[in-house]
């Protein structure tokens, strides 16, 4: 549906293109300033990142010294960030926890937007809704007991410890999402897979889970996502044995840790792939933080 | 015939129940163990510094928190941040929505770069704004400043929370923009040819129909900020640290300072039941707003 209108915007958009004279220059000097103006804004926006990138590969002298773009690139603070600081540490922490965290909740959502999709009964819309409502209960108010609890079972600074939280905080919104995804697929598929016999585990895992392959990858990357980039459990929670990435960069805040060009190779390194996850995930992300209610 | 139905219906209910009651339930501990422990400390006499002194303190740390001057400036910071952001990033996120609307040259890419600072993790952009972009002598904007023949600012020691606030408003822009350029592709266009046909200019265009069509999305977009606004915390914590003085300690870092860096778990427990209230405000309209969404 959206495909097929996008599709004739476009053969729309092209019809005027093709007539030539006043009207073709018009429209291409329109398309000139807005590419223009487009690009400025674009780039504007995305300056400091840029900017980041580019002091991770200069010296710390040059990071202070004027902006320049002229400088002769050195991949020195990536090797030191590794060697004094073990970067790797963190980076695997991140890691481990962000995937862990992620494929549990699927684990635990998968059934759960099954049921609600294919098997609702009165109660799945104010499940949903429910599910949807914890997620409005504010970490920091959360914060005093979930530290205390964590304290006295030992889940300080553990891994386990925030991939329990990662799971918890992401669960409604995975929930949500393949929900979503589940809702959109055509009943008679599964209904035709019943009667060849398949039981719901079958159905589930040779109908449901291969047809829906792109929804669920696209939900898991949105959890990676929102659990690399987490920093108030990852700040409060963890100090040094646990601490993933987030809490790593935070350490570049005190006064002697203002090493520019460090603090830039480290952020690059850290923001690289998350990055990449979140342009190829765009458009199926907005369902997600948005629970549905803007597709 | 009605009993078969009837136990069809308990057997699918059964079904669904087993299906749900791994999700439902961790949910369920994850939201009701904490909060009930949030108030039950919040009544309670409990700092981690004084082991003897615990025991029923009635309403007495909510007396200490509402007459504590600290946090009303907070709650004061804390409205002063989501309202200036939210101003910034809806009325920005419209206008870039309907710039990346219209077709240009590159206009994926450069789509994609506006909507990158919404995936940097926030310690990156707080640390990176704070020391790459706004420094006193180094930074990019005092550089900048000087070129024009400027005074070069010093942006967190004269102005501390509009500062945080540019930072806050850079990494949520893009989700603004990201949340509206999808809902503007459900617009219409042969309603906006046939307005143009009717010889309305684009500002017409962008009030009367554009505006109207974005109304729910905007919304949407005000209430999931405001949730992630109010507790603000990382790029707080990784800047200023509150300071100077209180100007820029919102409620979450009140919170955050009463509980792990005075170990008052009581006192900290009255804010953090303070918080979870406002944010409720927030939540009913935005739960019954994707309720009704449900059912169309």
């Amino acid at each position: 549906m959206t495909t097929a209108r996008t599709k004739s915007m476009s053969a729309a958009g092209s019809v005027p293109k093709a007539t030539p004279s006043p009207l073709f220059a018009a429209l291409s000097s329109r398309r000139l300033w807005l590419t223009v103006l487009g690009w400025t804004v674009a780039g504007v926006i995305f300056f400091p990142i840029f900017w980041m990138v580019l002091t991770g590969f200069k010296t710390e002298a040059e990071a202070v010294a004027d902006p320049s773009l002229v400088f002769s690139p050195t991949l020195d603070s990536y090797a030191e960030v590794q060697s004094r600081a073990n970067y790797f540490h963190f980076a695997l922490n991140s890691v481990v926890v962000s995937f862990g965290s992620t494929l549990l909740a699927l684990l635990i959502a998968i059934p759960s937007a099954y049921a609600m999709a294919f098997l609702p009964t009165k109660r799945t819309k104010g499940t949903l809704l429910w599910m949807l409502s914890t997620k409005m209960l504010p970490p920091v108010g959360v914060l005093v007991p979930i530290y205390l609890l964590f304290r006295d079972v030992g889940l300080l600074d553990t891994r386990t410890g925030l991939t329990i939280v990662y799971t918890l905080m992401n669960l409604p919104i995975v929930v949500w999402m393949l929900y979503t995804f589940f809702k959109d697929l055509p009943k008679d598929i599964l209904e035709a897979g019943r009667m060849d016999g398949a039981g719901t585990l079958q159905e589930v895992w040779f109908l449901l889970l291969p047809l829906t392959l792109p929804g669920i990858a696209s939900t898991g990357l949105l959890a990676v996502i929102l659990s690399w980039n987490e920093a108030f459990w990852s700040l409060n929670l963890t100090s040094s044995q646990a601490a993933p990435l987030t809490a790593y960069i935070a350490s570049f805040s005190s006064p002697e840790g203002l090493f520019w060009a460090k603090l830039s190779a480290a952020s690059t390194m850290a923001i690289a792939p998350i990055l990449v996850f979140g342009w190829l995930t765009q458009k199926q992300m907005v369902r997600g933080l948005t629970f549905g209610a803007v597709k | 015939m009605n009993k078969t139905r009837s136990s069809g219906r308990t057997v699918g209910g059964l079904r669904t129940l087993s299906l749900q009651a791994p999700a439902v339930s961790l949910l369920f501990l994850w939201m009701i163990v904490p909060l009930a422990m949030t108030v039950w400390f919040s009544l309670q006499r409990y700092n981690l510094l004084m082991p003897g002194m615990t025991g029923f303190a009635g309403l007495e740390n909510y007396e200490y928190l509402f007459t504590d001057p600290a946090l009303w400036s907070a709650i004061g910071t804390t409205l002063l941040l989501v309202g200036w952001v939210l101003a910034i990033t809806v009325v920005g996120g419209t206008l870039l929505a309907v710039l990346f609307q219209q077709e240009f040259l590159g206009r994926g890419i450069a789509r994609v770069l506006a909507i990158s600072p919404f995936f940097v993790m926030p310690t990156v952009s707080a640390l990176i704004w704070k020391n790459m972009m706004m420094h006193p002598a180094n930074g990019v904007l005092a550089w900048l400043a000087e070129s024009l023949g400027l005074p070069a600012l010093d942006w967190f020691s004269s102005l501390p929370l509009t500062s945080i606030i540019i930072i806050v408003a850079w990494q949520w822009l893009p989700f603004a923009l990201l949340i509206l350029l999808t809902a503007m592709q459900s617009l219409d266009d042969d309603q906006v040819e046939a307005a143009r046909m009717d010889g309305a200019g684009p500002i017409a265009i962008f009030f009367f129909i554009t505006l109207p069509h974005l109304k729910r999305a905007i919304s949407v977009v005000i209430m999931i900020e405001m949730i992630f606004l109010l507790t603000i915390f990382a790029e707080i914590f990784v800047t200023t640290s509150g300071g100077p003085g209180l100007a820029t300690t919102n409620l979450a870092y009140l919170i955050y300072i009463r509980a792990l860096l005075d170990f008052d778990v009581g006192m900290a427990s009255a804010g953090g039941v303070v918080a979870i209230v406002l944010a409720n405000i927030v939540a009913v309209f935005l739960v019954r707003m994707v309720a009704r969404n449900l059912e169309s």
